[in-house]
């Protein structure tokens, strides 16, 4: 029974109507008030979210096994035949097509909602800033280009999302494009991206050259048996023993796919770009850099799972990488000092965890914690935004301090976010990292002991940034002093509500073994399965209750180390951070200055490709266009002269020497004509005597004649 | 009545010195009365066949030259007037502009 309904009719709408505005702000938006270009762009997103929405509880009303929707607009590429690595050939095709399954539902109304929040932030945020509607253009468009991304029912329409979110990012990291830090963010976030897409259209092409199809599933479909799909094609293969578990072509799809997923996400070694990400505004670092986009790549990933499933060591890869993200970014974020890139690090860091979740196999988890971290990061940017707004602008937190009873609004959402973030029972980052963490633990202690020791780490950075922005003396300018005042309800409002999911979102999966259902595992279930049920993501966990609560009880005291620790730092002075700083100085610098990353790559990369364009350089001005290009000028001069020498003198001397020649002959003919008549006349005269003298005898025969 | 060689020596003798005055008079003015002269030895003969075969068709070919010899004088002193305004000179050698 396949779901039917009016919105899941309608899921081409849910993109379309952020489209259609980010068009009317491109033509028209100069010219429209405020208020209206407020209306117009954030009615679409709430149109979006509430079309989203209906949606969703169509879908719900089928039963779990058959909770797929798919609509084809149109074939985009029509079918071509394709010649397989196995020789044979088979149509390839692209749709313009839209799934709707519990994944992309799930990420749909995280889109939609939590952008529909920061959108209304935004009006209240931006409204004394130039470029308004340009902004909203913007935000309307990448809106439109992340649901084609999560709604695509193939991998090449999520690349065109996929590259439509890097473009938005890069137009709203550069939206002050008069600052250079701005613009020249925008351009390392748009190029370090690049590297990433690389390996991801590499990975599409790897899959439908080995698979034949680059849609997801065939689920769905109206001729679900004929049409074809990834997961059908995975299914077949494993079933005629073409493709195996670990087979090296599918590690190779999950890798290439996974530099894409990196890059974008901001995962070891293509994470640079995103703590200069936030150059943007603050609601764009909110939607964008913490709460949507980024998580693309976790979205992907776990979207092709049934390929990371039957690839092991690709799994491994990504969960190393995403372990050591997060430890890594962690320790950064320890010590910064700027409230944005505190809350960037973070950021990568819980991303970190989310490949962790996926690397062993823990698909659900990630998405969930996908979720709860949109939820809580977007509050906290927001909530930062806000700090922000109040302080004039300032974003060190060595001039913030004693903000709690200023801002009350904002310092109490803030204090929800952070708990929720670190991990504190009942709030939503509780349920989705334990769970991460619980899975992590079944498969490798070792991550496992990295994700738990990042889980103290992240309970002592936040709370050391709330303590140091809300808590005690405020080490502000006098007259960003006078200045501090809570910001208006169009940014509080969003934040509430965002506090309020932040605290209640994590409950939708809350775990059995304290009584719950697991709900929102068993929800994704059908899509996670993959091909091999035995390795397939989700298994409820059936370990001993005891492990459970004995590591719900780790997680619970490494954050309430963390904050303690953070406590005793920043809160009651017991242990003063500068002597800490003072006895490890080299580590101190080390993670002050981000493990000098930046500029490792600026010397082992950037200045190494500076080089490369140099020698090129030097290359084209000697090498081509000196032998090259000047060498065919001076031919072509060359060849040309002989050609002027031999019209000059051969063609043009025959033409002069026959005109002397005649020069030479006609001169004494010349003499006669003197122009004088008279003379004329006498040789008149003496032509007819010369006449009469030799013709006189045959006159005197015409006289005879005539007589 | 004369014999027609008086007429025909009379009317050589005049073409004679028509001829000899357009070839070797400098002025212009003239050489046009030589032309004359020319027209008018033509014209002594005609007269005197006309007399000599009784035909009268010679004498009224005479009256059309006489016709003829006035509108070219006419012509010729219209143009060396002209001729004179511009260059101040009626002598033919020094009109020699009409060569190569």
């Amino acid at each position: 029974m396949t779901p039917t309904g009016y919105f899941l009719g309608h899921l081409w709408l849910i993109p379309l109507f952020p489209l259609a505005t980010a068009a009317l702000m491109l033509f028209f938006g100069r010219r429209l008030p405020n208020a209206g270009v407020s209306v117009l762009c954030v009615g679409s997103v709430a149109l979006s979210f509430v079309y989203a929405a209906g949606a969703v509880f169509q879908l719900l009303a089928a039963d779990p096994e058959h909770r797929v929707a798919q609509q084809i607009l149109f074939e985009w590429l029509t079918p071509g035949p394709m010649q397989m690595t196995g020789g044979h050939v088979i149509p390839f095709v692209a749709d313009w097509g839209f799934l709707f399954d519990p994944l992309s539902c799930v990420m749909v109304l995280v889109v939609t909602g939590v952008g529909f929040l920061i959108h209304v932030y935004s009006v209240g945020y931006m409204g004394h800033e130039g470029g308004y509607y340009r902004f909203f253009g913007y935000m309307n468009l990448f809106m439109f280009a992340m649901l084609t991304l999560v709604l695509a029912n193939n991998m090449l329409l999520m690349f065109v999302g996929w590259e439509g979110v890097g473009l938005c990012s890069y137009l709203l990291i550069g939206f002050y494009f008069l600052k250079k830090s701005a613009s020249d963010a925008g351009k390392k976030a748009f190029i370090v991206n690049r590297i990433g897409d690389a390996g991801f259209i590499l990975g599409i092409l790897l899959t439908a050259l080995t698979l034949g199809t680059i849609r997801f599933t065939s689920q769905g479909l109206p001729d679900a048996e004929s049409a074809s799909g990834i997961l059908q094609a995975l299914k077949a293969a494993v079933d005629a023993h073409a493709l195996a578990y670990g087979a090296p072509v599918l590690t190779g799809i999950a890798l290439l796919l996974f530099v894409g997923a990196a890059g974008k996400s901001a995962q070891i070694p293509l994470y640079v770009w995103l703590p200069d990400a936030m150059e943007g505004p603050t609601p764009v670092s909110a939607l964008i850099h913490a709460a949507t986009m980024v998580t693309a790549g976790v979205y992907m990933v776990a979207r092709m799972n049934a390929v990371y499933q039957l690839a092991p060591f690709a799994m491994d890869v990504v969960a190393v990488v995403g372990a050591v993200t997060a430890i890594f970014a962690a320790s950064i974020a320890l010590v910064q000092n700027d409230i944005k890139k505190v809350l960037a690090y973070s950021t990568i860091s819980q991303l970190g965890y989310m490949f962790l979740a996926l690397g062993v196999g823990a698909f659900a988890s990630g998405i969930f914690h996908l979720m709860t971290h949109a939820f809580f990061k977007a509050l906290l940017f927001l909530g930062a935004g806000s700090v922000i707004h109040a302080m004039s602008g300032e974003q060190d937190l060595q001039k913030m301090g004693g903000l709690w009873n200023k801002i009350p609004i904002t310092g109490k959402t803030f204090a929800v976010a952070t708990l929720a973030i670190a991990g504190i029972f009942p709030f939503a980052g509780f349920f989705s990292k334990d769970e991460i963490l619980g899975q992590a633990f079944d498969r490798y202690f070792s991550l496992w002991f990295v994700g738990f020791i990042t889980a103290g780490m992240t309970a002592f950075y936040m709370f050391r940034l709330l303590f140091l922005a809300f808590f005690g003396y405020s080490r502000a300018d006098e007259h960003v002093e006078k200045h501090i005042h809570e910001s208006p309800p169009a940014m509080t409002v969003p934040l509430i509500i965002l506090a309020g999911l932040s605290l209640i979102g994590g409950w939708v999966g809350w775990p059995g073994s304290l009584g719950g259902e697991n709900r929102f595992e068993r929800f994704l279930e059908p899509v996670l399965t993959g091909v091999v049920p035995e390795t397939g993501a989700v298994k409820i966990a059936h370990h001993a209750l005891a492990k459970e609560y004995f590591l719900m009880l780790a997680s619970l005291s490494i954050a309430g180390a963390g904050i303690w620790l953070a406590y005793q730092f920043y809160r009651t002075k017991r242990i003063a951070p500068e002597l800490v700083a003072g006895k490890w100085p080299r580590l101190y610098h080390l993670l002050l200055h981000k493990y000098y990353v930046d500029e490792i790559y600026d010397a082992a990369i950037v200045e190494r490709t500076k080089d490369l364009g140099t020698l090129l350089g030097r290359f084209d001005a000697n090498v081509i266009d000196g032998v090259g290009v000047n060498g065919a000028g001076w031919l072509a001069r060359f060849g040309s002269t002989l050609s002027m020498w031999w019209d000059k003198w051969i063609i043009d001397g025959l033409l002069n020497f026959s005109a002397k020649l005649m020069q030479l002959f006609s001169y004494p003919v010349r003499l006669m004509q003197t122009g004088v008549f008279s003379s004329y006349a006498m040789l008149i005269l003496a032509g007819l005597v010369i006449l009469l003298a030799y013709y006189g005898h045959h006159m005197q025969v015409l006289l005879r004649g005539v007589r | 009545m004369l014999p027609i060689e008086h007429y025909l020596f009379l009317s050589l003798a005049l073409f004679i010195i028509g001829v000899i005055g357009v070839v070797t008079r400098r002025n212009v003015i003239v050489v046009l009365m030589s032309i004359e002269l020319i027209l008018n030895a033509v014209n002594i003969n005609l007269a005197a066949f006309s007399r000599l075969y009784g035909d009268v068709a010679g004498q009224v070919f005479a009256l059309f030259i006489i016709a003829d010899a006035a509108a070219e004088a006419a012509v010729g002193l219209g143009i060396i007037i002209a001729f004179f305004r511009n260059r101040e000179t009626v002598l033919a050698d020094e009109m020699d502009l009409l060569k190569w």
